[in-house]
């Protein structure tokens, strides 16, 4: 079996069990707090093939999309000039700090009461949250630049785009995979969050609705797809990414 | 290029240091001149090849080529080949996108990299990435990327140190084809006589810090040269029985041509 099989088997095997372990524990409880796997899996199938999970996964999809492409763009770029400049950083850092601990729930309300409940705010709010994790991790890996490639690309005269594109981003390259591997994770959670807040569809207004009437299979069919659809990006964008980038160190 | 490279660094301070980097070094070198730079660690050679480049621009002199300063608002005005102590190429791209990153996208094509690469014997290794390639292929790349921009002036700094005999002897046979084809003026810095002695066609000494030019020494022995040869042997010999403290930092003043009596080869200076 080659390396790559072996890992994919672990990875099944460990999710396997997991549902086994979940179907006989809600088998032993027999009550419906604890629907089995097996119900939550026929409910998933009728809310995908005749309910409306589709729109409200897509709705929350774009809304993840969209607020971690801000995010990494403006934590990026921040986390550049924080990192080269350092009065810059100087300036920034205790701002930083307090932006670091400031609870996501607190960003959210203050951008719905500031911005009204629009989907601007609701994008802004995640966006706010995730930016100055993103500037930590990108400034430590601006601060770790080799000089040294950078003077090969001053004295051949290496223009300032190339230099930036070949030569400096990809030394931050395993900064921004972390950042952008914490920042979905992260995102996840506050888009949901956002939704149940302020908005009217979305997977986290619809956990909401369920909630309200303690629809457990829902909620829980809900999660599943929510989470075959994070393992989807994660199998297809981020590791086949993540190879790419750093196929050199073979 | 018709008018020699002149360097003039009245004084060189680093930062935060109190003693003086490099103080009075001058040196001029005609148009394709190979000239090696010898002298003990922490007389300044890689200092004085920084400050050619434009890496290092706090320093108080001048650096003047074809006519003109090298470094002029902040831009170099010649194209510099750079060959450092380690290959420094960017480990991310594969040998051939290394060489493209240094030539210039206007007037070079693939062509022109391929045909180079096959000159060389690296045809066959330019999809790599430098990290599948040994220490020497490594230095190999980084020596050719260095011609690869038709150099005007070529600044190498100890760049076959720590390679074993016969590796820095392929790559010092390559460095004169390439010398000889493309006809930079070449600045080598060393501390090793031998090599000094096989590769240039002038010797400049330098003595220990504040480094400045103890000793001209031009070598006419016809090429090529093996850092073998009985002939090199001789005049590493006769070198350091004049002067013994030579390669740790000669202390006196420059030697007139007159002082050096005993060497048929000597060139007034």
């Amino acid at each position: 079996m080659t390396p790559g099989s072996r890992e994919a088997w672990l990875r099944g095997l460990s999710l396997l069990g997991f549902l086994v372990v979940w179907q006989l524990a809600a088998m032993a409880v027999n009550k419906p707090l604890l629907p089995a796997p097996t119900v939550v899996l026929s409910t998933l199938w009728n809310d995908l093939t005749e309910g409306s999970l589709l729109y409200h996964l897509g709705i929350t999809l774009a809304r993840v999309a969209v607020s971690f492409l801000i995010a990494m763009a403006l934590g990026t770029a921040l986390g550049i000039v924080m990192g080269r400049y350092r009065d810059v950083d100087a300036a920034l850092d205790s701002l930083l700090v307090l932006a670091l601990n400031i609870p996501a729930l607190v960003t959210i309300i203050l951008c719905y009461i500031w911005f009204g409940l629009t989907e601007t705010a609701a994008v802004t709010a995640v966006a706010l949250n995730k930016i100055p994790t993103v500037v930590v991790t990108v400034r430590e890996g601006a601060r770790a630049v080799n000089r040294r490639l950078m003077e090969v690309a001053g004295v051949y005269r290496v223009s300032m785009w190339r230099t930036f594109v070949q030569v400096y981003l990809p030394q931050l390259y395993p900064y921004l995979m972390a950042a952008a591997r914490s920042g979905l994770a992260l995102i996840w959670k506050i888009v949901l969050v956002v939704e149940l807040l302020g908005r009217s569809n979305g997977v986290g207004f619809q956990l909401g609705t369920f909630f309200q009437f303690f629809d457990i299979t829902g909620i829980l069919a809900y999660t599943f797809a929510f989470a075959a659809v994070v393992l989807v990006v994660e199998a297809t964008l981020m590791r086949p990414l993540e190879r790419r980038l750093t196929r050199w160190r073979a | 290029m018709k008018n020699p490279l002149h360097v003039n660094i009245r004084r060189k301070i680093f930062a935060g240091a109190d003693s003086v980097a490099v103080e009075g070094l001058a040196l001029t070198a005609l148009p394709g001149e190979f000239v090696a730079i010898v002298g003990p660690s922490g007389a300044g050679k890689s200092t004085l090849l920084n400050v050619i480049a434009g890496l290092d621009r706090e320093m108080d002199g001048d650096v003047q080529m074809d006519g003109r300063p090298l470094h002029a608002d902040g831009l170099i005005t010649a194209r510099i080949g750079f060959v450092f102590q380690e290959p420094r190429l960017m480990p991310w791209l594969t040998v051939k996108e290394n060489l493209m990153l240094v030539m210039d996208k206007r007037t070079d094509s693939v062509e022109r990299v391929r045909h180079l690469l096959r000159e060389v014997g690296l045809a066959d290794i330019e999809q790599s990435f430098p990290n599948q390639l040994s220490g020497g292929m490594q230095r190999r790349v980084s020596l050719v990327r260095a011609f690869a921009i038709r150099p005007e002036l070529l600044l190498m700094d100890e760049p076959f140190l720590s390679l074993d005999a016969p590796t820095a002897a392929r790559l010092r046979k390559l460095l004169l084809t390439l010398w000889g084809e493309f006809h930079p003026t070449v600045l080598f810095v060393t501390h090793h006589l031998r090599e000094a002695l096989a590769l240039a066609d002038r010797l400049l000494f330098l003595s220990s810090s504040p480094g400045r030019v103890v000793l001209e020494f031009p070598v006419q022995l016809p090429r090529p040269r093996d850092l073998e040869d009985a002939g090199i042997g001789e005049l590493h010999d006769r070198l350091l029985a004049q002067y013994p403290d030579l390669l740790s930092g000669l202390a006196e003043e420059k030697p007139s041509a007159s002082d050096i009596p005993d060497f048929e080869n000597r060139q007034t200076i």
